[in-house]
């Protein structure tokens, strides 16, 4: 079984809708959203929820006010912020237990954190795991990885020989999670200042776990001297250049009306994902 | 003041507008950027800081006296992160694990740990013109950002505008950003996507008590769907850029707005008077 990751050094560079357009054409396969914390693929994929769990994220300290003599010993030792006045902010709370070690009269517990839920859902191309983190809430890398334990769960259930992942934008925790192990790192950027910037270090990140990567350059003709300063930077890596996408308003109406564009279009962007995929069969086959 | 600039996900035009407003106010007010999006800092990008001093960031990690140590355990027993662990009856650690706690630190009985600072990441300041600028960023590999945007956040001056540019989301790297600003700014776009995650920003925004107002970036670019939602929560939306492939050019360059196209200067000024008088106005509430 392969996974191939969708991941961008940053959000908005089309990232789930490239996924959604390839869910659209790959066969056997089964879809998860891993970027929990803005999940937006179901919005493309329109899924019809089969199950949904819950997902306890660290533990949150509690007070009992009736056991508390307001000491503030747990006050000093929080490095977090997250207790004023003797009471707990949750939203600051790491869960870490160092007020729990600290409080001599025992009125400190921690409690476990419901923070979000994730879900199995059927859509029309496929199954789908996906989530979501609630406001405000840690451990995304935590929930990531819950994702991707299920998408591998139901992979091998189905007898499904592919997984696509919609990976979260940035370098952070949750990116780390979502890269451990996969077969291709497929990094979608655009020809910006601001894109090239993120496309190295999401480059390194891959590097650093060694995940085998390939970029896709996304409405690469609005700035097409940013675009060939990219392909150079890629050239000069040995990086390959899997696809360039055209700027295309069929994609923003596929967006606004919810349906992926390799199944609404024949549009030159649509075009141009049929054949990134094609690239993409060829490098997979390859690993 | 201190106004964030967030939004429920990535690519909306954060950035885009905290740089034009920025460089829109810097002739007339005290203007200090704060880039708080560690993960990717972009707006040194845009406004070409001149970098004065960099500062590593650290967390203090625990370093284990092994002659003092008898390898009880109690320090893997207390952390929750998984950052110790006892092996043949020694301890080793796992400082990328680490979040800094201190609770193996009060858990030792033997008093065998001390702490170390650890690197994640670095601060820089600089100038970009009138415009006081700092940034954060955290080192390739680290998956913590919460404590490089607090060092950055340390760096607020509180006279004139403080404009932080926030990470995209809505979860801790975010609440660390937005936590204790006067104003957030949540900038969002007119599709499926923009709407269900300013739905979720603005969660968190309301969450934090937080007065808040939306800009549509890309406004030609979808729907209504957006604008319906904002007026049907009565939230205000102060400023629209449409799309429009000459600015989309000049932002690919890494140039700005204000600079290549003067005629969007008055608007950022509007936008900075509208966010005064939200804050004034909110202060009004919450003092009554």
């Amino acid at each position: 079984m392969q996974e191939l990751l969708v991941i961008s050094g940053k959000g908005g560079t089309g990232k789930t809708s490239i996924v959604a357009a390839l869910a659209a054409l790959a066969a056997d396969k089964v879809l998860a959203d891993c970027d929990v914390d803005a999940a937006d693929l179901h919005l493309l994929l329109r899924p019809e929820v089969e199950s949904v769990n819950e997902f306890y994220g660290s533990n949150k300290a509690v007070i009992d006010a009736g056991i508390c003599t307001g000491c503030g010993r747990c006050l000093e030792v929080c490095r977090y912020e997250a207790i004023k006045e003797l009471r707990v902010n949750p939203v600051f709370c790491e869960g870490c237990g160092a007020c729990k070690l600290a409080c001599p009269s025992g009125a400190i517990t921690m409690e476990p954190n419901l923070a979000g839920y994730w879900y199995i859902s059927d859509t029309p191309y496929g199954p789908l795991v996906h989530a979501q983190l609630g406001i405000a809430e840690d451990n995304s890398g935590k929930l990531v990885t819950l994702v991707r334990q299920e998408a591998r769960r139901l992979a091998q259930e189905n007898n499904a020989s592919l997984i696509i992942t919609d990976g979260p934008p940035g370098i952070g925790c949750p990116v780390i999670s979502s890269l451990a192990g996969v077969t291709l790192a497929l990094v979608v950027t655009e020809p910006t200042v601001a894109g090239r910037h993120d496309l190295e270090r999401v480059l390194s990140l891959a590097s650093h776990f060694k995940v085998p990567v390939a970029v896709c350059i996304n409405k690469y003709d609005l700035a097409p001297e940013k675009t060939r300063e990219i392909e150079a930077y890629c050239h000069d890596a040995a990086i390959t250049i899997a696809g360039k996408i055209p700027f295309d308003a069929d994609v923003a109406r596929a967006l606004v009306n919810a349906v992926p564009l390799t199944a609404c279009s024949r549009g030159a962007a649509a075009r141009a994902v049929r054949a990134l995929w094609d690239s993409l069969q060829i490098h997979l086959e390859r690993l | 003041m201190l106004v964030a600039v967030a939004s429920g996900k990535g690519g909306t035009g954060k950035t885009t507008i905290a740089v034009n407003l920025a460089l829109a106010l810097a002739e007339k007010i005290p203007v200090q950027v704060l880039d708080c999006d560690v993960e990717e800092p972009n707006a040194h990008l845009f406004l070409q800081p001149v970098f004065q001093d960099e500062e590593p960031v650290t967390l203090p990690v625990p370093e284990v006296d092994n002659a003092r140590c008898d390898g009880c355990g109690r320090c893997s027993e207390a952390c929750a992160f998984h950052a110790l662990a006892v092996a043949g009856g020694r301890v080793i650690t796992f400082p990328e694990m680490c979040h800094g706690c201190g609770a193996c630190i009060s858990a030792c009985p033997q008093g065998a740990l001390a702490e170390k600072p650890h690197r994640i990441g670095v601060v820089a300041r600089g100038r970009a013109g009138r415009i006081d600028f700092v940034q954060g960023k955290i080192d390739v590999g680290v998956p913590l950002a919460p404590p490089v945007i607090r060092a950055v956040k340390k760096q607020a001056r509180g006279e004139g505008l403080t404009l932080l540019d926030a990470p995209p989301g809505t979860s801790c790297p975010v609440v660390a950003a937005v936590k204790d600003c006067n104003f957030c700014l949540l900038v969002t776009e007119p599709t499926p996507f923009g709407l269900n995650d300013l739905r979720l920003a603005v969660g968190m925004v309301r969450e934090l008590g937080i007065p808040f107002a939306v800009v549509i970036n890309r406004s030609t670019l979808g729907d209504l769907r957006v604008e319906r939602y904002c007026r049907h929560e009565g939230i205000p939306v102060l400023l629209k850029i449409p799309f429009n492939k000459r600015y989309a050019a000049t932002y690919a360059q890494g140039k700005c707005l204000v600079q290549e196209y003067p005629e969007w200067a008055p608007a950022f000024a509007g936008l900075w008077r509208e966010i005064e008088r939200l804050v004034a106005q909110h202060a009004g509430i919450a003092g009554n």
